[in-house]
């Protein structure tokens, strides 16, 4: 289980090279990719601000929900901070387990509560003034289905 | 003495990301209903904490829950990770 939270951009290609391959009981790999979207064409960047302290400990308990509900081999989470220019990725999920139903079902749920269980806020800067992203009540429905 | 944490637009209304605050507050809600007596940009952050969420030590927690023991109370509005 890895979990990092970071300034710095990650290499997608890199970290999903690496993952889940050193396990003889891998049969499905199942990964994804957050990346800043422009919605209105004007967006200068998008800035990440979380809760160090908080972060890692929140990030850490979901990861570890994943891992006792789902017969995973491994699990990443790398989610970074700070000023994203469009198209920047965000954050990452990837799961290893036997067969892809669990891969795909973790991967879900670890994206379902990154989004409103993880202090993480997202600031959208436009050259037209800037505005907190908001919660979207879907999200919050989100983890009803778990 | 509790250290308090501000975070997103509640960090920008305050104009702080933390202070340390003396308080015979028993609850976060007695708490708010302090900090908001203090001045008007409090009084704006705290205006509807139906859109806020609290964290106590670093867990989420209720408006209702006790402070006694807690050092570390955060505000911050509904997340938006991922």
């Amino acid at each position: 289980m890895h979990i990092r939270v970071q300034r710095e951009p990650f290499d997608f290609g890199e970290e999903c090279g690496r993952f889940g391959q050193d396990g003889r009981n891998v049969g499905a790999v199942v990964s994804f990719l957050g990346v800043v979207r422009d919605d209105s064409g004007d967006l200068a960047s998008m800035e990440i601000e979380h809760y160090p302290g908080m972060t890692e400990k929140a990030l850490g308990a979901i990861a570890d929900a994943a891992m006792s509900r789902w017969d995973l081999a491994d699990l990443l989470v790398i989610h970074r901070f700070g000023a994203l220019a469009p198209g920047e990725a965000i954050m990452m999920v990837a799961t290893a387990a036997r067969h892809r139903a669990a891969a795909f079902e973790a991967a879900e749920f670890l994206m379902d509560y990154l989004k409103s269980r993880a202090p993480f806020w997202k600031k959208e800067i436009r050259r037209e003034g800037s505005a907190w992203v908001q919660a979207r009540d879907d999200d919050e429905a989100a983890l009803g289905r778990w | 003495m509790v250290n308090v944490l501000y975070f997103a637009w509640v960090r920008e209304r305050i104009g702080l990301p933390r202070e340390e605050i003396e308080t015979k507050a028993e609850t976060v809600a007695d708490l708010v209903a302090e900090l908001s007596g203090r001045d008007a940009r409090y009084a704006a952050a705290f205006a509807d904490v139906s859109a806020l969420r609290v964290a106590l030590d670093q867990q989420l927690s209720e408006f209702s829950a006790p402070l006694n023991g807690v050092r570390e109370v955060a505000f911050f509005p509904p997340m938006t990770g991922g």
